[in-house]
């Protein structure tokens, strides 16, 4: 573990410049991370990288936000942690806040608002685009567990307005339950 | 006190969206239209906009545009240290079982739950936002007159392309902003 100034000063910066000129959020940026600190600066090896993409995935939160904790933590403790945090989320508060103070300005304009107006619409289009994907994905697995999931999880929250922290807390349960389950026989397999 | 409120509401974001990109969606709805009213649904469509066409996470972005909107520049940090602070906590206590213990099945029977449940959750973020686009005004009564056919034809025809030539969506969403001023403007 390296705890220099160098060392930190170069996971700021590397964090810094990936998240300032990446767009598309972490599905992207985590290859490019990747490509930085496995390929370039040889910090982490190829391998581990994989599973570090893994936790940060399967954590609450952010993406990026979640491979840089990781990334930082292995390259230099918790302090390096907090530091490619920081490098990663600097950018969005500084870009956000300038056009928030904005905002109300331009928003009124006639042209920014047809423009708003229409990239609306392709929003939309893309949100769509990407719940069909989802969808296809776990429709595909054909588990019938997660059909009924996301049947139940789409009633509850768009037709009955049931909080979404209870439907997410309720089939968290639902999965470790079932997981568990499914995972039982395999384990007196393995006792025998 | 509202940097207490403003923080307690993006921890609870950050703590349960699970899954990344759009999960983060129906929680910013969630906690900033629906039950705090920090942001009208039009102010909420027009954050993910602009959430869209800037770098860095939605959540992150939300996080600092509320936050500044409601209490200035302190809002915003405090908005967005309290949108990391569940991810960091967690995401490094589960680096520790990882690298000690090499597995992680109650996370694993987690997701395996939460995957297709988040699919429905921004299945229903995403057509609250169509519905809004398609209106124009999400308070008034449904009335068919109102729907507002050039959106839905911006829809249709974004729509077509992302499932067709699969761009970058980004170049979907200029390409819908630009159409919208050539129609709504000539």
């Amino acid at each position: 573990m390296k705890k220099d100034f160098k060392t930190y000063w170069t996971l700021f910066t590397s964090t810094f410049f990936l998240s300032a000129f990446t767009f598309g959020g972490g599905f992207v940026i985590v290859p490019l991370m990747k490509k930085k600190f496995v390929d370039e600066l040889h910090w982490i090896e190829d391998r581990e990288m994989l599973d570090l993409t893994a936790i940060s995935r399967s954590s609450p939160g952010a993406i990026a936000v979640n491979a840089s904790i990781l990334i930082g933590y292995r390259i230099a403790g918790f302090f390096g942690a907090l530091v490619s945090t920081l490098g990663t989320i600097l950018p969005p508060l500084i870009t956000l806040s300038v056009i928030s103070v904005f905002y109300a300005k331009f928003r009124d304009d006639v042209v920014i608002n047809a423009l708003l107006k229409g990239m609306q619409a392709g929003v939309a289009a893309v949100i769509v685009d990407v719940v069909i994907n989802l969808g296809n994905n776990i429709i595909k697995e054909k588990q019938a567990i997660s059909i009924l999931i996301m049947a139940g999880a789409f009633i509850a929250t768009y037709f009955l307005n049931i909080n979404v922290i209870y439907i997410i807390l309720i089939c968290g349960l639902i999965g470790v339950i079932s997981t568990y389950k499914r995972n039982k026989p395999d384990r007196s397999a393995n006792k025998e | 006190m509202i940097y207490l409120k403003l923080f307690w509401s993006f921890i609870q974001i950050g703590l349960f969206s699970i899954g990344g990109g759009y999960a983060a969606l129906p929680l910013i709805q969630n906690q900033v239209v629906e039950l705090n009213k920090w942001l009208s649904m039009e102010e909420f469509v027009d954050l993910i906009t602009i959430a869209e066409m800037t770098p860095g996470p939605i959540a992150i972005n939300a996080s600092t545009f509320v936050g500044t909107r409601i209490a200035g520049i302190g809002g915003a940090i405090i908005s967005t240290f309290g949108c990391v602070l569940p991810s960091l906590i967690i995401v490094l206590t589960l680096a520790y079982f990882y690298y000690r213990y090499n597995q992680l099945t109650i996370v694993q029977g987690i997701l395996s739950g939460l995957r297709p449940a988040v699919v429905s959750l921004i299945a229903s973020a995403g057509l609250g936002i169509a519905i809004l686009t398609f209106r124009g005004n999400s308070t008034a009564a449904f009335n068919f007159s109102d729907i507002n056919l050039i959106a839905v034809g911006l829809f249709t025809v974004s729509f077509i392309i992302m499932r067709k030539f699969k761009p970058n969506p980004i170049v979907v969403m200029i390409g819908s902003g630009i159409a919208g001023i050539l129609v709504y403007l000539l």
